[in-house]
């Protein structure tokens, strides 16, 4: 049983660590901002909740799990409003809007 | 499985280093935020992965209070950067 919770921990956070590698190497790549904003966004969201959703199979207890998927509920809503107020900062700034 | 997490913490971290090459090359500020960004989101996930490999509890509780302090870094940013805009809480009431 241990053995199947292991697994599970080792693919999803391997695929967690992966987003936020496709997230570095987008905003590195990508050629505009609002472009590299939507790779930020993929980093946020996905390598953030797959780390936190292998993260789930370790805990034994309730609570420690609910601590773990509120800090990834925090991070969603945060990213969420801070894409929309970046993104309207960038377009503020673009020369020829 | 604490030598996993030790070394998938090592690859986020290593990631959003890398990632902080876009502070410098900018070219605009809200690129350079956008990369500070990536190093709250991914210092939240390796306080998180570290927490399960050391064990060590608490330090769930830092990666949330960073989470918290990144979203205002960013609001910041933008309350910086910009003026006054339409949908700004404080011009709701009717200045």
């Amino acid at each position: 049983m241990s053995f199947i919770r292991d697994g599970l921990t080792i693919g999803a956070v391997a695929v967690g660590a992966f987003f936020f590698l496709a997230g570095m190497v987008g905003l590195l790549r990508f050629p505009d901002t609002l472009s590299r904003l939507h790779a930020l966004s993929k980093a946020d969201n996905l390598g953030l909740g797959l780390i936190v959703f292998g993260l789930l199979f370790q805990e034994d207890e309730l609570f420690p799990a609910l601590k773990l998927v509120g800090v990834w509920l925090l991070a969603l809503l945060a990213g969420a409003i801070v894409a929309q107020l970046i993104a309207r900062a960038a377009i503020r700034d673009r020369p020829s809007a | 499985m604490a030598n996993f997490l030790l070394a998938a913490a090592v690859v986020v971290l290593t990631t959003v280093a890398l990632g902080m090459i876009r502070v410098l090359r900018g070219p605009g500020a809200a690129d350079r935020i956008m990369a500070a960004q990536l190093l709250g989101t991914g210092g939240i996930a390796v306080l998180l992965l570290l927490a399960r490999a050391i064990p060590m509890p608490g330090v769930v509780d830092v990666a949330l209070v960073l989470g918290l302090l990144a979203a205002f870094v960013s609001v910041a940013f933008v309350k910086a950067v910009g003026g006054p805009a339409p949908g700004d809480a404080e011009r709701a009431g009717g200045e």
